[in-house]
């Protein structure tokens, strides 16, 4: 029966939501809100045929090579200038003003200077999201804790040994934090990058439709988007679950006592 | 944007802070002269990217001029409006549904579900609904920044003090007193992070929907001076965006320190 309980609360309020909504769209059919039947057939039609392979996959690919770019160079880049105390004194200011430069103005700076590529759009993505990973990096090497550190020389870990073994662990949730809001940064700006500039993907065909007025269409790719983030935030957590385990582990014990 | 460690108090801070700040400073300028030389030598061609003191001559014509100051005030109106309708819609249904167990267990599966879902995605909706009027930019804002702070408050109300709570009770405090007394204390700090995390969101987010909807403000100059080829003008505008993030960055914090002067820990932060 827990199971059964369970599962009711984990559909209950979605059914419900999805019931209010059908009724409302009953009677009446409102040009904005289409039934959700109607949304389901359309959904179908639009997006599993070669749009998939012409718009979704692109888009799709170019977000993973920006983000996976960014965290590469964030972290790299963090460990850099984390360990060393006068590079990250010279250059945290610079940094902290870029970080505060709304991402989504890269994408007319990129595009006078790139011109309209896929290449820019990857490097609006990267250059929106790097900022999150890079400083959190800095602030997770700093804030090493300072036994282990001293311990770590003592007994000679120095090096690589020392990277892999004290600072990228004990950075880690911070790295975590950053990354998180890399991927939704990153989401933001692959639509963006497309909406305001491209002739394909995932934010240029939804913005045709609205400006077509194909308001089924328009809403069945605002559920794709949305689809997108939610997969990503799963994925997310899976993976966070699994490398900070030890972390979350570590906190227990620590509320517990 | 997350966890700050601070690590003041070490024996020779005193000492390292101007150094420190002279650091920072000559990192700006190296940074500016990088910038300067890059057109000059022709790396990047200069109509391109302008040389940086062409750039801040701009930026300090524009600082002269109403037309840039009234794009800021827009901005910055719907920035605060869309914060502040924010902040008070997750104040209510978070302490809401925070506080009870059926409710928080029976939404957690549509808040999970619906809160990674990007605002950008709802572009066209709020240009079919709105047009280029300021509503577009609020929605954006307020969806955006709505989850921030609605599942800081969330944690909050989850990490009451049951002791405190059953203490308050035996004295006979009711409900309303409780949530005054107990539950909001508690949940502040949870909040202010929500706050400031949701403050910069509602900055992009406000930029954004200038710069690709075309409501009014700075985003909105900005595709306007792209389009228009006077790129000098519209780097200065960019700087004039990280300026504005800087200094809500920095009022935001100011804040969190105030409000939070009586907390006891200098907490380290929940990882989001």
């Amino acid at each position: 029966m827990t199971w059964l309980k369970s599962l009711a609360y984990l559909v209950g309020l979605p059914l419900l939501l999805i019931l209010i909504w059908w009724a409302a769209t009953l009677g009446r059919p409102n040009f904005f809100f289409p039934a959700p039947g109607i949304l389901m057939d359309t959904f179908g039609e639009v997006w599993f045929g070669e749009r998939i392979l012409s718009d979704v996959l692109p888009s799709l690919g170019r977000l993973l090579a920006g983000v996976a770019a960014a965290i590469g160079i964030g972290i790299a880049a963090g460990l850099l200038i984390g360990s060393v105390k006068w590079l990250r004194a010279l250059l945290e200011p610079t940094l902290e003003f870029f970080r505060a430069v709304p991402p989504p103005v890269l994408v007319p700076v990129l595009m006078l200077l790139m011109g309209i590529t896929d290449s820019m759009k990857v490097v609006v993505i990267i250059s929106g999201c790097i900022w999150p990973v890079l400083l959190n990096t800095i602030e997770g090497v700093r804030a090493v804790d300072g036994v282990l550190s001293d311990s770590a020389r003592t007994y000679g870990v120095a090096g690589w040994a020392r990277v892999r073994y004290l600072v990228l662990p004990s950075a880690s949730p911070q790295i975590m934090a950053g990354i998180r809001q890399c991927l939704s940064i990153g989401l933001i700006l692959m639509v963006i990058s497309e909406m305001f500039a491209s002739s394909s993907g995932l934010g240029f065909t939804i913005v045709q439709f609205q400006r077509s007025f194909a308001i089924p269409e328009m809403w069945s790719g605002i559920i794709v988007l949305g689809l997108i983030g939610v997969a990503m935030s799963f994925i997310f957590q899976w993976t966070e679950r699994r490398v900070l385990r030890w972390y979350h582990g570590q906190k227990e014990v620590e509320n517990a006592g | 944007m997350t966890a700050q460690v601070t690590a003041q108090g070490t024996p020779q801070s005193r000492r390292t802070v101007p150094v420190q700040q002279f650091l920072g400073l000559a990192g700006i300028l190296g940074f500016l002269l990088t910038w300067e030389l890059i057109p000059r030598a022709g790396i990047i061609e200069p109509r391109f990217l302008p040389p940086a003191s062409e750039v801040m001559a701009e930026l300090f014509r524009a600082f002269g001029l109403t037309a840039f100051w009234l794009s800021v005030g827009e901005t910055m109106i719907a920035w605060f409006v869309g914060l502040l309708m924010a902040v008070a819609a997750a104040l209510v249904l978070g302490f809401l549904i925070g506080s009870s167990a059926f409710l928080a267990r029976a939404t957690s599966s549509s808040v999970e579900f619906l809160r990674p879902i990007p605002s950008v995605a709802l572009i066209p909706l709020a240009v079919l609904m709105f047009g280029v009027k300021i509503e577009s930019s609020l929605m954006l804002i307020v969806y955006a920044s709505f989850w921030q702070v609605f599942i800081q408050v969330l944690y909050g109300v989850a990490d009451i003090d049951l002791v405190a709570n059953n203490t308050a009770k035996s004295y006979g405090l009711g409900r309303m007193a409780r949530i005054r007394y107990v539950v909001f204390p508690t949940a502040l700090p949870y909040l202010m992070t929500g706050v400031r995390l949701a403050a910069s969101v509602a900055l992009i987010l406000a930029i954004t929907a200038e710069l690709v909807i075309g409501s009014p403000g700075l985003g909105r100059e900005i595709a306007l001076a792209q389009s228009g080829g006077a790129i000098s003008g519209m780097y200065a505008l960019v700087l004039a965006t990280g300026l504005i993030g800087v200094i809500i960055n920095m009022l935001m914090r100011f804040i969190e320190k105030k409000t939070l002067s009586w907390h006891s820990s200098v907490r380290s932060e929940v990882v989001l």
